[in-house]
């Protein structure tokens, strides 16, 4: 089980790839012959089960393209206030 | 954004700030005006105050931030926002009021609305991007520009004999006895932009607890301007820039001291 997860909203992408070069796990790439709609090549993930949900993408983005989910420290807690 | 299932165990830890509209920016790709207004959106919804926030647009490439932060904003003349800023505050001295300015905009046309509005204690915040050059008319040397740096300006480079030396705001500001709080960070990775946005957050709380004027300013980048990739714009600025302009605080009274410390 993957220990985090980033959606990827496309469209927001410039593909910059300052979130490639700061990934800990090197699972971000920019696309390959595919485009948004701004025409850039959006960033994605290579490797969905290695993300740790560090949120490093997010943090430094400057188009707000992530949204990170992490595995909760204790889920025995956290299901008992869900 | 297709859906998708989010396991039942993942908390969100990260998500796009109600603070900011849901509008593509103009910015370059890489451009960090875009983690600079993100830190603010952040910083404004952890402090519960976006609906009572005013923000003040400069004239330069964040001309536009009123369509991109979401709450009530100003546009300001060319180096005017401190002047804007200076009102709205002291008509509403219950909303938060920030002015958001390049270094054409704040230490060139604007330089005596920031001093002065510093000067009388105003208790805004302002949130200088120091990009080392005037990004939105095309690349001129800015009153911040390095010494030896090539603009369309200075094609050979500033000569400081002719040109003058770079202009150290913070240090200039942070001497008036305005000033409460008044710090240089820099977006250049992630670490320098999370230290970037406690300094943001600090710099709101200062104002929300009425203890006067506030400012960061932000060393940013320019990419399209200094012709450089995203990331090279990141290396350089990390590189040359840092060394000028030094990181830290240049002003932090007692009692500003004391709330970040949370006595
Ligand atoms: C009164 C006036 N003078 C000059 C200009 C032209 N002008 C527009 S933006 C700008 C400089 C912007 O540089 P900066 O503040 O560093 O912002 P950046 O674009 O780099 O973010 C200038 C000189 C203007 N719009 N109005
Ligand atoms: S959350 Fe961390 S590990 Fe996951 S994609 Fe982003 S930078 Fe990589
Ligand atoms: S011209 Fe420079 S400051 Fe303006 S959006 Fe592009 S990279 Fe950013």
């Amino acid at each position: 089980m993957a220990k985090g997860m980033v959606l990827i909203n496309e469209d927001r992408c410039k593909g910059c790839g300052l979130c490639v070069s700061v990934c800990p796990v090197h699972i971000l790439r920019l696309a390959d012959g595919r485009f948004n709609a701004k025409g850039y090549r959006p960033v994605e993930v290579t490797d969905p089960e290695a993300c740790t949900g560090c949120a490093m993408c997010a943090t430094i983005c400057p188009d707000v393209v992530f949204t990170v989910y992490r595995q909760r420290r204790k889920p025995k807690q956290a299901a008992a206030t869900a | 954004m297709a859906t998708v299932e989010i396991p039942a165990d993942m908390e969100l830890v990260y998500k796009y700030p109600e603070s900011l509209t849901e509008a593509h920016t103009h910015y370059c790709p890489g451009c960090t005006h875009g983690v600079i207004h993100r830190l603010i959106a952040e910083v404004l919804d952890e402090l519960g105050v976006r609906e009572r926030t005013i923000g003040i647009a400069p004239v330069g490439c964040s001309v536009l931030a009123y369509y991109y932060f979401n709450m009530d904003f100003a546009e300001a003349a060319h180096g005017r926002a401190p002047a804007m800023a200076t009102g709205l505050k002291r008509v509403s001295p219950d909303k938060v009021v920030f002015t958001y300015q390049g270094d054409g905009d704040l230490a060139a046309i604007g330089t005596a609305e920031i001093i002065h509005a510093v000067n009388r204690g105003e208790l805004f915040t302002t949130i200088f991007v120091n990009n080392a050059i005037y990004g939105m008319t095309g690349g001129q040397m800015a009153p911040t520009t390095l010494p030896g740096q090539v603009t369309t300006s200075s094609p050979y480079g500033r000569d400081v004999e002719t040109a003058g030396f770079p202009i150290h705001m913070a240090e200039l500001v942070g001497q008036l006895p305005g000033a409460a709080y008044v710090t240089r960070q820099a977006v250049l990775d992630v670490p320098g932009i999370r230290r970037t946005k406690k300094a943001i957050k600090l710099a709101f709380q200062t104002q929300l607890a009425g203890l006067g004027f506030s400012m960061v300013e932000v060393l940013s980048t320019c990419g399209t301007n200094w012709h450089m990739g995203p990331l090279e714009a990141l290396e350089w600025a990390k590189e040359h820039m840092v060394e000028y302009f030094p990181l830290g605080d240049t002003k932090m009274t007692d009692r500003v001291r004391a709330l970040k410390e949370g006595k």
